[in-house]
């Protein structure tokens, strides 16, 4: 195939995400009255979907592999297209056309909700643009592409102090760590004389005196990653953010955005600055990575499992599982021969997460349609009104613990087995330790949902109201999450291969 | 491929019950049910297997196809039968359409919802009692307590919130304590093992392939492993002290629950104990024989002492399982032919006596609303037939020869009496005996003074017999455990067949 058409169109799906933005925005510009929220809500969420079809086509005919001969670069080897590149991609569709489809529901009564998707799309534009980026500079403007959109998507709810409070905070965090990250970029550049990932890579080796001004480089770098995935030290944004935006945005920054933060993650810390040549210049950045994701899982499940409201323990817990994806980059060693299978395991784990949180964050959006509450006591007896949608939570809570008749059993599995193979049994050890932590928050939910009985036999009288794409797209989750366990073999192996090929 | 189908029928079963109106979700789910029974006859008629699956033994029914590679070994899915596990398969599916036909009765909301729950857990039970790789395995081991946590959380009594959380959360605690366990030999074996099929582990790990890993070396490494996985499965036995969980499951749990909690779900712990501890790492085994003995007639007595003193008749049946475990314990850990294949064959016979008694228990329950010994007497008036059933259930506990529990008990006793494997035996098998004797004396006086004597129970509405189907499931076990006793050789055969491996797999010293 890459015979056969332009080079370029391996950029299909980024493409196809970002044309389809602007033509929301375009419509919405032109020609106001013609918008409807319904009409909207289809457009993107075809958008969506067609590229995540063109990613699965490429990712099944191999594009960019290293069975077709590697990864296809283009402008000036600025952007280069591999597989891990389009996996990440096929996460950020599925999850944007997951978040489309109920926000539908959630923007029913919203007078402008034509905005909310065409920022929607502009950030996972931003995001594949991320996941292909083989340049520093790409990296900072795809980075800045996700995050503008990102401040407004959350203080959308422009009438409600605690969605615009948190746009606010997040904007600040954001900005500071922006800086930071590019700093980080001019240091390493004043030391490598590249920004190109595999230049960088060849300098890092033979660098000797600016060792020092290119760690402080990567330090900053770290910061910048930490703040995108919600890791410590910069993680004290999310919980406000996720909590006072709407849910779908929620839903949308805690998974995809989050995977956009790692994707930059992987391909720096194995393009650009790869372990061997990093450590043979006394850059340790795995120890750094090591320690924060250790703290970060840490930190998030211990908060998560005091909170008393169900959006706030998820979003703690979505600090939890970046600390568990930072594995993949945190268990790396020099000539570690399961380098390749834990950051696939990462990856996959992270596609997991992605069908399973954004399942989780979409169910509290239904929640909050119906207007029930906030709280785990508000959340009670649920089940007995909206059987299907808590069942599917109930999915998504035991497989965000780790439960083994759900998806995320494996990918966490899969994951720890890999930090132990390649000689960091303390990693897997801590991040065991905090599964087992997990499960008991987690299954206050589903308590709550079945177990509990509504404060008041009224309680549950809002919950007449029927959002129809809002349970479309809570069940898919449900379904996919379910059905990743038998199929996770496909997943698996395309990540590993994909992460393989870094190193 | 029948196996597959088995577990299918069973799975889209439970998803049709559960879209079933209530009305008659009861009846459908029973006729379900069925199916997976007639199923596992034919499997029984049609059974070719030899040997010990997880030793090299003919595997019937076998199907192994690859799923997934993880670290360079394969996770397939792996299911057969071997002696040890189709008793099992076909005590599970016997269990579940009598469960349901007590659950008839007592449940009365969300039935859809309750009766494709059960189906749900004995799909799953089903792939336990089958499953031959580990991972497959353990997805279905784990799978079986999220249906079980439901029954008890939302169809419980009183306090099911608090005995539904506890049991989650103990066996679950104690499931990655296993996994952990299991995954350091796993990890030990290394190279050595190219999967996660039991068998070549087994096989491994018989070869004297475990490898130092982290500094660990091969012999302290089983060893921490058999105390990991040990300690699990023994909270789901359960053993004294780990077993406090069970009462309170037991007694907030509905009477259908309940059944398969002690009939079914208590044998996965042995089960798992034989598979992997006792025929895994027999070395290990007998090197702790002394203390795992200990615990076990510990249990026997204790339990039987605690269901002594209770006054729920629930609680005593509960507590008295606690004591019956004990004596499965104790035929797995003597090492002999007679002693592991008697462990196999009680726990077919206490699934069904202790079944039986749970059952009996909830038709009363039913009539009277309580369970209470002080509450009632002379139910033989009112109820003449089922307190009859459970009086012969009750001797059947005790016992009574020619009753399935009598030639459980035997076969252990045979076989710990002369066990060269376990030094002191002679001392612990007599002590073991004696808790038969604390069992008579419990049951004896909880059924004296409910069952017999003039009627009396403070209540404003007749007490009559109870319906045909609350007492038809009780008379198909009683039937069953009578067979069982008259004719223990239609299962001991096959058990004795598969339990040869694992008692010819220890090293006795001396």
């Amino acid at each position: 195939m890459v015979n056969v058409l332009p080079p370029v169109t391996a950029l299909l799906p980024v493409l196809l995400l970002g044309v389809t933005g602007l033509a929301l925005l375009l419509v919405d510009t032109v020609s106001p009255d013609a918008r409807s929220n319904t009409s909207m809500a289809v457009v993107s969420a075809l958008g969506a979907l067609a590229s995540l079809a063109a990613t699965v086509w490429f990712v099944v005919s191999g594009t960019g592999s290293v069975d077709t001969g590697g990864a296809i670069t283009l402008f000036a080897d600025a952007i280069e297209v591999d597989t891990m590149a389009l996996f990440f991609t096929a996460i950020f569709a599925s999850v944007t056309s997951l978040v489309v489809v109920a926000a539908h529901d959630y923007f029913h009564d919203h007078a402008n909700p034509a905005a909310f998707y065409s920022l929607l799309m502009f950030a996972a534009t931003g995001m594949a643009l991320l996941a292909v980026a083989n340049s520093l500079a790409v990296v900072f403007v795809a980075l800045e592409m996700v995050s503008l959109p990102s401040y407004v998507l959350v203080a959308f709810l422009k009438q409600n102090r605690g969605s615009v409070e948190a746009g606010l905070k997040y904007f600040l965090v954001g900005a500071l760590s922006s800086a930071i990250f590019l700093f980080g970029i001019s240091l390493v550049y004043a030391a490598t004389g590249s920004l190109l990932f595999g230049d960088v890579a060849e300098a890092v080796g033979s660098i000797d005196s600016l060792a020092g001004v290119t760690g402080i480089g990567i330090v900053m770098i770290v910061g910048g990653v930490a703040f995108k995935t919600a890791s410590v030290p910069f993680h004290f944004w999310a919980p406000e953010a996720y909590e006072g935006a709407p849910a779908p945005a929620s839903a949308f920054l805690s998974s995809a955005s989050k995977a956009a933060g790692f994707v930059v993650a992987f391909q720096l810390f194995t393009e650009a600055f790869p372990v061997g040549a990093s450590l043979a210049a006394d850059i340790n950045w795995v120890f750094a990575f090591g320690i924060l994701a250790a703290v970060t899982m840490t930190l998030g499940n211990f908060a998560a499992a005091v909170q008393e409201e169900v959006k706030r323990m998820l979003a703690y817990s979505s600090i939890g599982h970046a600390g568990y994806a930072l594995i993949g980059v945190a268990a790396l060693s020099q000539d570690g021969g399961a380098n390749g299978a834990v950051m696939g395991a990462a990856m996959a784990h992270l596609l997991v997460y992605g069908f399973m949180n954004t399942g989780a964050f979409l169910f509290v959006a239904m929640a909050e349609r119906w207007g029930v509450g906030r709280t785990f006591e508000d959340y009670a007896g649920l089940a007995r009104r909206a059987p299907v949608a808590s069942t599917a939570m109930a999915v998504f809570m035991f497989s965000l613990a780790g439960l083994p008749p759900f998806a995320g059993f494996f990918s966490k599995y899969f994951l720890f087995m890999g930090a132990i193979d390649n000689g960091f049994l303390w990693l897997a050890g801590v991040g065991a330790v905090n599964s087992v932590v997990s499960l008991y928050y987690y299954s206050r939910v589903v308590k709550a949902l079945f177990l509990d009985d509504p404060a008041t036999p009224s309680a549950l009288d809002a919950l007449d109201v029927r959002p129809t794409a809002l349970y479309a797209a809570v069940v898919f989750a449900a379904v996919a999450t379910v059905l990743l366990l038998p199929g996770f073999g496909p997943v698996i192996e395309t990540a590993q291969a994909a992460a393989s090929a870094l190193f | 491929m029948i196996l597959e189908a088995l577990i299918a029928v069973t799975f889209v079963s439970a998803l049709l019950v559960l879209l079933a109106p209530n009305e008659w979700a009861g009846r459908l789910a029973f006729a379900l049910s069925l199916l997976p029974f007639a199923g596992s006859l034919y499997l029984w008629s049609g059974f070719d297997g030899s040997g010990n699956a997880l030793t090299g033994g003919d595997i019937a029914f076998r199907t192994q196809i690859e799923w997934l590679e993880v670290g360079g070994r394969t996770v397939s899915w792996f299911v057969g039968l071997d002696g040890i596990s189709l008793p099992l398969l076909v005590l599970t599916t016997f269990l579940v359409p009598l469960a349901i036909l007590s659950a008839w009765t007592p449940i009365d909301s969300r039935q859809s919802q309750f009766y494709g729950l059960m189906l749900f857990m004995e799909a799953n039970l089903i792939g336990v009692f089958t499953a031959l790789d580990f991972f497959l395995w353990f997805v279905f081991w784990e799978a079986v307590l999220v249906p079980m946590y439901f029954l008890i959380g939302v169809w419980g009594g009183p306090r099911r919130k608090y005995a539904a959380i506890k049991f989650f959360v103990y066996t679950n605690a104690a499931s990655l304590l296993m996994f952990l366990g299991f995954m350091s030999l796993v990890f030990g074996l290394g190279d050595s093992a190219s999967s996660f099929a039991l068998p070549e582990i087994t096989q491994a790990l018989a070869a004297g392939e475990l490898d130092t890993w982290f500094g660990i070396s091969p012999g302290r490494l089983s060893m921490v492993a058999f105390l990991a996985m040990f300690l699990g499965f023994a909270v789901k036995v359960p053993i004294v002290p780990v077993h406090t969980w069970l009462p309170d499951a037991h007694v907030e749990a509905p009477t259908p629950a309940s059944v398969l909690l002690a009939g079914v779900l208590l044998k996965m712990g042995t089960y798992a104990l034989l598979r992997f501890n006792f025929t895994m790492l027999p070395d290990q085994a007998s090197a702790l024989a002394v203390p795992i003995a200990a615990i076990a007639v510990i249990s026997v007595i204790y339990g039987a002492m605690l269901a002594l003193a209770q006054k729920d008749l629930k609680r005593i049946v509960a507590y008295s399982s606690v004591s019956s475990m004990g004596y499965v314990i104790l035929g797995l850990v003597v090492f002999t032919e007679y002693g592991v294949g008697g462990a196999t064959f009680q726990m077919v016979a206490h699934g069904l006596i202790s079944g039986l008694m749970f059952m009996a228990v909830g038709v009363m329950y039913n009539a009277t609303h309580t369970r209470m010994v002080g509450d009632m007497a002379g139910m033989a008036d009112r109820m003449p037939v089922t307190v009859g059933i459970l009086v012969a259930g009750a001797f059947g506990y005790m016992g009574l020869p020619l009753m399935a529990g009598f030639a459980g008990e035997f076969f252990i006793f045979v076989g710990s009496l002369s066990a060269p494997a376990l030094p002191y035996a002679p001392v612990f098998t007599a002590l073991a005996m004696f808790g038969i004797v604390i069992v008579a004396g419990y049951l004896l006086s909880a059924m004296q003074s409910t069952l017999f004597g003039p009627f009396r129970l403070e209540t404003d509405y007749e007490v009559g017999p109870a319906p045909f189907h609350d007492v038809a499931p009780l008379a198909a076990l009683l039937v069953a455990i009578v067979v069982l006793g008259v004719a223990p050789d239609i299962f001991f055969e096959m058990i004795r067949d598969a339990a040869l491996p694992v008692v010819e797999g220890v090293t006795v010293d001396g």
